[in-house]
């Protein structure tokens, strides 16, 4: 899959996150978070897995993690995906 | 009636809301809807059907029965809720605006498909039908008997009464008849009849007496908006002490009678038979199912051996 518009999913509600991803020429992943210090390491883990599930290899991708779980996580990222990119 | 499971109270889980989402498993309620349709905004559908299918698959040691509210089969969006959603296994869909057979037929098709696709046993997935307009009323004995996959009728007030362009009153008044037609369609093909949410999360009172109404009425459980409102329902839906000890009065009763070849036998100066018989064993049935007494009345007490 490609990003080929910008687009985002997720709320700013608490165990929740919001991930916005945008067309670029290589791969970033920026992480905010409310528990970055414990979990940052964690959160880009499932992010990577569900990039490299999906096929994404080129993009910006931000994340503002409200403590969200990792199923929460997979899911925003997927609709963000889904509404950016191009199959 | 086959099918005793406790249904008491439903709750409602928006599906958008990652914090609701999973705390379901601390929520002491007998099943959660999770809500797809008026929960949830019209641009934030796709992102909620993924939300709560990534959230069943984690949902693995299920601890209540877990229904999924999907949009109208007549929109735009509820035939992908049910392609993203059952893969995830819930256990039955809510199917708001039920308004006819033939909209249930669909998806009593739908979910043969699915379940043949899947490898699921036929018949896995059970439909809950929200009877909650007119039409919905007058066609409910027909909805009723139209899928075997339906273990309960949930009878929806909110729209019901949009739908009548009226107002919703505490005291329901203008519920009444649609409510009994709900129950007679349920309790003339065995299943349980599930009555509307109560709204007013502040008026603990009013949730009572509505419950009180409902169960009076033969409901046996309730839709509800917040996890606050549980306890008033299981409260109301309990069987009294008064009523668990009549029962099994009954019970013994019926059984000297039974030895002495009869099916009808006096308690108390009140006659004891076979109606009777029945709705002791229902009431010591739901008193076993909330602990309260230890033993399941089987069949041959109420009907006596052939």
């Amino acid at each position: 899959m490609r990003i080929v518009k910008k687009a985002q999913a997720g709320t700013m509600q608490s165990s929740d996150l919001m991930v916005f991803v945008e067309p670029a020429e290589t791969l970033t992943v920026e992480i905010d978070s409310t528990v970055k210090k414990q979990f940052e390491h964690l959160i880009r883990q499932k992010i990577d897995l569900v990039l490299a599930t999906q096929g994404v290899t080129t993009g910006k991708i931000h994340v503002t993690d409200r403590g969200a779980l990792d199923y929460a996580i997979e899911a925003r990222l997927e609709t963000a995906l889904k509404r950016g990119g191009e199959v | 009636m086959a099918d005793f499971r406790l249904r008491r109270s439903l709750l409602y889980v928006p599906g958008n809301m990652p914090s609701m989402l999973q705390n379901i498993h601390l929520f002491e309620c007998d099943g959660v809807i999770i809500d797809l349709e008026d929960a949830v905004p019209l641009n934030e559908k796709d992102a909620a059907r993924t939300l709560v299918k990534r959230f069943l698959e984690n949902y693995t040691d299920r601890n209540k029965e877990v229904l999924v509210r999907i949009n109208p089969l007549q929109s735009k969006w509820g035939l992908n809720d049910l392609k993203e959603v059952l893969p995830a296994l819930p256990d039955g869909i809510r199917l708001p605006k039920a308004d006819t057979p033939e909209i249930v037929e669909r998806l009593d098709t739908l979910l043969t498909e699915f379940e043949e696709e899947l490898g699921l046993e036929i018949g896995r997935f059970g439909i809950l039908p929200s009877i909650e307009s007119a039409s919905g009323v007058i066609n409910v004995i027909d909805i009723a008997r139209t899928s075997t996959r339906i273990f309960a009728l949930a009878f929806g007030a909110e729209d019901y009464t949009a739908s009548m362009e009226i107002e919703r009153t505490k005291g329901g008044e203008e519920l009444f008849n649609a409510r009994t037609r709900v129950l007679w369609a349920a309790k003339a093909v065995g299943i349980q009849a599930l009555d509307s949410i109560f709204a007013d999360v502040g008026d603990m009172e009013g949730l009572r007496r509505e419950t009180e109404l409902i169960k009076t009425l033969g409901y046996t459980g309730k839709c509800l908006v917040n996890p606050r409102q549980i306890d008033v329902i299981h409260e109301v839906f309990a069987p009294k002490k008064e009523e668990i000890e009549y029962a099994l009065q009954v019970i013994d009763a019926i059984k000297r009678a039974r030895l002495m070849g009869t099916g009808v036998i006096s308690l108390g100066g009140k006659m004891v038979d076979a109606p009777v018989v029945k709705r002791a064993a229902r009431v010591l049935r739901t008193a076993h199912a909330h602990g309260l007494v230890d033993d399941i009345i089987d069949e041959e007490v109420i009907y006596g051996a052939e």
